[in-house]
């Protein structure tokens, strides 16, 4: 965007939020709300705190495993559904089911399922992302050039060839925007996790901050978590872009 | 050219004589209640090019998708070299009218895939390629991608990888129906040479009447609801032709004027 000629870098409007947001809380409307700066100071001490840096790695764990098996059965069956009718038939009523389902209120039955332990968590994480990340490769696959298809068979391509040197690199674009959007919901699901099943992890610390008022620090964190978020999905976007060049031409 | 099934019965006596690379025999399909072929007999003879011509809908390209192994009949054979098909091989390479290239790979990688899907090691197959890639006359475009090139270009990548398998029989459906005028009249004059040169035996789908006569040793008419033969030609005496005077060829604008009597009269 230009402003007065000038060109202004991305996301310069988060200047002005920031702003925004320190003249608010030096007015002081809120406890709830405290100036920017204080909260950046907090999140530069706790950051190298002990509890930060373990409630990061639980986070981290657990979110990577999720995403790990959402990504692992999601592309396979979303890639399988849209070259097969009847197994789309067959699944693909209860991918939109869950893909709008209220989750959270699932997770009291994962509970009574898998225990309350990291196992939960996980399977939480997955499946708040693994619903678009299958239907995005399903989408992917069927728009696949049919004489693409016609050109492998031809050629004397086995199944294994064609699924691994074309349908799933005619799927990609489809499949990384899959990915992305799954990964914003898992760390989502994530958090909801560590808040429901047992208070570990950001979790914990989100929980531990908002009992005891420590407002400053509970956004500390949520600046952290954003900021992670936002750069796994701005490079998952990059790698879209990396691929999109032949996504309108297949 | 009144009665189809007659005319059939002449030319499978009739080419009889020569030695058939592949050969149709009663071939139906049916699409549900659709009958998209009826009990067609073709036969196509070694080292030659016969063209597939017909108004659309004529059932052509779903004939030569039968002889590629990629749809199978209702009813009916297809024989190459004396051997069933049931499915692709070998053989057998497919040219496509939309070209059917990977976009997320080179060109070598686009000409070499056949290689690839047969196993063949990597240095051997891009050898292979190298030599077909000069061959179509895209030589320094290894390393480019599909859509850094023209549509005419991109069907040379498509024709090189039919090529560089080395099948003894080329289907081609409708190959230059999706490139410039002046680029279709060039892939033509190179066609001739490829036919001349390489001891392949042509299936070429077309709907354009003077593209058929132009590079085609025979020619099959094909009539549509149901399809079926209606007649074959055999141009006599183009080949001998230079490839720019044919036509201006006597014999070369009968054929056409007489194919477009028979047409006229399906086309809407």
């Amino acid at each position: 965007m230009k402003v007065f000629g000038v060109r202004l870098p991305g996301m310069s409007s988060l200047l002005i939020w920031g702003l925004l947001w320190e003249i608010i809380g030096r007015t002081e409307v809120s406890f709830f709300l405290p100036p920017l700066s204080a909260v950046i100071t907090t999140l530069f001490e706790i950051i190298g705190s002990a509890a930060f840096q373990k409630a990061l790695y639980e986070t981290a764990y657990a979110f990577s495993a999720g995403v790990f098996f959402a990504v692992a059965i999601g592309i396979p069956t979303g890639i399988l559904m849209g070259k097969n009718r009847l197994l789309d038939e067959l699944l693909l009523p209860w991918v939109n089911i869950f893909l709008s389902a209220p989750l959270t209120a699932l997770v009291p039955v994962l509970m009574v399922l898998f225990g309350f332990g990291m196992k939960s968590i996980i399977i939480t994480t997955t499946l708040f992302a693994i619903w678009i990340i299958i239907l995005n490769a399903r989408a992917g696959v069927m728009q696949i050039n049919r004489s693409l298809l016609e050109m492998a068979h031809s050629f004397g391509a086995s199944p294994w060839a064609a699924f691994s040197k074309v349908y799933f690199w005619a799927a990609l674009p489809e499949i990384l925007g899959g990915v992305r959007i799954g990964v914003i919901r898992a760390v989502k699901g994530v958090i909801i996790g560590q808040l429901l099943i047992s208070i570990v992890g950001f979790g914990a610390l989100f929980e531990l901050y908002a009992n005891n008022f420590l407002m400053e620090h509970f956004w500390a964190v949520l600046l952290v978590l954003f900021a992670l978020a936002f750069t796994i999905s701005e490079f998952l976007a990059y790698l879209e872009r990396r691929v999109s060049y032949y996504a309108a031409k297949r | 050219m009144a009665m189809p099934q007659t005319d059939s019965t002449i030319a499978t006596i009739d080419s009889g004589k020569q030695d058939i690379a592949v050969s149709v025999r009663n071939v139906t399909k049916n699409y549900g209640p659709v009958e998209a072929l009826k009990d067609l007999s073709l036969d196509f003879p070694r080292g030659q090019l016969t063209s597939l011509l017909g108004p659309s809908g004529c059932g052509k390209t779903t004939l030569l998708k039968i002889i590629a192994g990629l749809l199978d009949p209702t009813a009916g054979d297809i024989e190459v070299d004396g051997k069933a098909v049931d499915g692709p091989g070998p053989d057998r390479a497919f040219v496509f009218q939309d070209f059917a290239l990977l976009p997320w790979a080179s060109v070598i990688r686009n000409v070499s895939f056949g290689l690839e899907l047969r196993g063949m090691a990597k240095s051997e197959r891009e050898d292979i390629a190298s030599k077909y890639i000069k061959d179509v006359g895209l030589a320094g475009f290894e390393k480019s991608y599909p859509h850094e090139l023209s549509g005419g270009m991109r069907q040379r990548v498509g024709l090189a990888r039919a090529l560089s398998v080395d099948a003894d029989v080329l289907l081609m459906d409708e190959p230059f129906s999706a490139v410039d005028e002046q680029t279709r009249r060039k892939f033509q004059e190179d066609l001739l040479a490829l036919v001349a040169n390489e001891n392949k035996t042509f299936i070429f789908v077309t709907h354009s009447i003077e593209e058929a006569v132009y590079v085609s040793d025979q020619i099959a008419i094909l009539l549509p609801r149901p399809s079926r033969v209606s007649d074959i030609i055999r141009p006599t005496g183009l080949r001998e032709k230079d490839s720019h005077s044919i036509r201006r060829d006597p014999e070369y604008l009968d054929i056409v004027d007489e194919i477009w009597d028979s047409l006229r009269s399906y086309v809407e």
